[in-house]
């Protein structure tokens, strides 16, 4: 197993391709500024965006409930439920789906939509260590998937990649001409190929944007129709959901669909909003409830409310680190600022590094639609990773170092003064490899004096 | 098999109920969420305006008619070379188009190159339509699988937002619904607009009276 890179690690890998790193900058702020377009249109945004968080309030203090509830309607509407504390129950569960509808003749096989909950719960590798054929059939995540890779954004999962080396990609597996990288024409290969493949498979598996708990009815969202193509063709619908997927009432889903894609990709609505009540006569639907930490994490008071999330990926968009590291740097199925106060919960050792993957801007808790206090959350997790002993050597010394002058006035003093005539004379003392502050980094200009030598000299100056 | 899964569920919503913060409780909604069903004062001219406006935005198009005959007129100029043309509709059905599918296999719909199917109602801020399966003949899949998608509305049928629509259909029973906003379409490759990822290319709606 190849060593798990911390995020700073992969970020200085990510930023040897200087070109590259603000082409995937300005692409995804492009996105950010779609999204800004899309919400300066509704003047009611904010009081939205207020009524999102205040009903996600009351999901999560109410959540057992709520939950009974959907069951119990569910179930009456012919849908088939089941809950899994963990992944691996998660992944099971799908497999003994997969395997009872395995044809005799042919082999397992699976349609899958965009599910950022099947990529927490690796859930592809899993069925095919158990001979289960899986494709992802989201454009995007088709992409990735042919690459081997995992994608490194919940809603735009290939957009680390340049469309040339699509057309290679696509070249190699799906015939496309050599050298051809016109998005119109690798689209359209993609689309005769998922065709196939949503003609020909019996169990299709997607994601839930909400979950309704008054009617027992799940919605999906998706731009390109792979969804809907996929369960309405299939005999088996298996419906993957943490069970924060959950809202009260129907007539919610008014503000909900109204944020989700303006926050995502600045659409006012995607392309398909389907709502799913009862299976077909002739097929079967299937709903797994997860928990995978969650049910943890709800018992947080300073990190419950990361389970507002609805997966917009506002957060990433808008993020400097996010946008200048790149998704994979997180090496976590969610990555980015939502992702970072996420993936703690689900193991703090390995993911230790991901709240310090963060400038604390704020600007994460800006633009989310349900108000998730992201910023904050990740300056709280710092607080609990190192008092948990999860901070890395290097960073515990640099705190006791900084603790140790930052008591000290006269220490302090004397450091900047040191400092600024380092920066100006032997910037090399800093600007070196010794140093992570200065990679991928140009050098600031120093100031010529503090601000208390600056005040002071004022003072004098006006005195005489 | 049966125990572990009642198990499961046991474990995790006492572990739930456990951890969930005290009530916190639901908010009414803002006032310009909630509707009156009987509301006259909407300007239907401005809602259809945007509606049609939203609708090119996104990639599909608004075509105003008197009646049928007209769609008739524009699929046979615009689709005149297409093999299969199926219709949901029972004042088309029959005169030009293929019905015998109906109650068939959802993949025999796979060759099909226009459907015209009604919907409910459209939503002006966003361009969708909101149709069910009755609509579909109960053939969830055909608005996806076709090459081209027509929809039919009143001109009188269009909401202005998502919590107009809602109102709208609060009490309606469906096993199937969806919000159709535009051709199916994706920007996965480097963030270029294609129509027509996986479902159909274009979508033209009918604003009918």
């Amino acid at each position: 197993m190849k060593q798990q890179l911390q995020h700073s690690e992969a970020a200085e890998v990510f930023n040897r391709d200087e070109a590259r790193v603000d082409w995937h900058d300005e692409t995804l702020w492009f996105v950010r500024q779609k999204r800004d377009k899309a919400a300066f249109q509704i003047p009611e945004w904010e009081e939205l965006r207020e009524a999102a968080s205040q009903i996600k309030n009351n999901v999560l203090s109410n959540m057992h409930d709520y939950l009974t509830e959907f069951e119990t309607k569910a179930l009456k509407n012919g849908i088939k439920i089941h809950w899994a504390a963990d992944a691996e129950a998660h992944n099971k569960i799908v497999l003994d789906i997969v395997n009872q509808n395995a044809s005799a003749l042919g082999a397992a096989q699976l349609v899958k939509s965009k599910s950022m909950l099947t990529e927490e719960c690796h859930l592809n590798e899993f069925l095919a260590k158990n001979g289960v054929e899986v494709i992802d059939s989201d454009l995007g995540e088709r992409i990735v998937q042919l690459a081997n890779e995992p994608p490194s954004h919940i809603v735009l999962p290939c957009i680390h990649w340049k469309k040339s080396e699509i057309g290679e990609l696509f070249y190699t597996h799906l015939g496309t001409p050599k050298g051809c990288d016109d998005p119109q024409i690798l689209t359209e290969a993609a689309r005769q190929h998922l065709r196939q493949t949503f003609l020909t498979r019996k169990v299709a598996l997607t994601g839930v944007n909400f979950a309704i708990a008054e009617t027992g009815e799940f919605v999906v969202c998706t731009n390109e129709g792979n969804a809907d193509m996929g369960v309405h063709l299939a005999d088996v619908h298996i419906a993957s959901m943490g069970f924060e997927k959950i809202i009260p009432q129907k007539k919610h889903l008014g503000v909900f669909l109204r944020l989700l894609a303006r926050s995502a990709t600045g659409q006012p609505i995607t392309t398909y909003s389907s709502h799913f009540k009862n299976p077909r006569p002739d097929q079967e639907m299937h709903i797994i409830i997860v928990d995978n930490g969650r049910s943890t994490q709800l018992g947080r008071p300073d990190f419950r409310n990361s389970l507002k999330c609805i997966r917009c990926a506002a957060c990433f968009n808008t993020c400097p680190v996010y946008r200048r590291s790149g998704g994979h740097s997180y090496h976590t199925a969610i990555a980015g600022p939502i992702g970072s106060i996420l993936a703690p919960n689900l193991d703090m050792t390995k993911n230790a590094d991901l709240p310090f993957a963060s400038t604390l801007c704020g600007s994460c808790s800006n633009v989310c639609p349900v108000k998730i206090d992201i910023h904050e959350q990740l300056y709280k997790w710092r607080q609990v990773l190192v008092k948990e002993g999860h901070a890395t050597v290097g960073k515990q010394i640099g705190m006791q170092a900084m603790n140790f002058t930052l008591s000290n006035p006269k220490l302090y003093q004397a450091a900047g003064k040191i400092g600024r005539w380092v920066l100006k004379n032997t910037p090399v003392v800093v600007n070196n490899g010794l140093n992570p502050w200065f990679n991928q980094r140009d050098m600031p200009e120093p100031p010529k004096e503090s601000f208390k030598e600056w005040y002071e000299r004022i003072k004098k100056e006006e005195a005489a | 098999m049966k125990n572990e899964k009642l198990s499961s569920r046991e474990l995790i919503l006492a572990k739930i109920k456990d951890n969930q913060p005290e009530l916190m409780a639901l908010p009414a909604l803002p006032s310009f969420a909630i509707i009156d069903s009987n509301q006259k004062n909407i300007d239907s001219l401005a809602i259809k305006a945007q509606f049609a406006q939203v609708l090119a935005t996104i990639g599909g198009q608004v075509i105003e008619i008197d009646g049928y005959d007209e769609i008739i007129s524009y699929v046979k100029g615009t689709f005149a070379d297409a093999s299969r043309i199926v219709t949901t509709i029972s004042g088309l059905s029959g005169q030009l188009f293929d019905d015998k599918w109906i109650d068939g296999n959802p993949h025999d719909l796979a060759n099909v190159e226009l459907s015209i199917v009604a919907a409910h109602f459209g939503v002006a801020e966003n361009g969708s339509v909101w149709v069910t399966e009755d609509l579909l003949c109960q053939q969830r899949v055909l608005p996806f699988i076709t090459q081209n998608l027509a929809i039919v509305i009143d001109k009188q049928n269009i909401v202005p937002t998502m919590h107009h629509a809602y109102e709208r259909i609060a009490g309606s029973d469906y096993g199937f619904g969806t919000f159709i906003a535009g051709p199916s379409k994706t920007a996965d490759i480097e963030q270029s607009l294609v129509l027509g990822a996986h479902g159909s290319r274009t979508m033209t709606v009918f604003l009918m009276g």
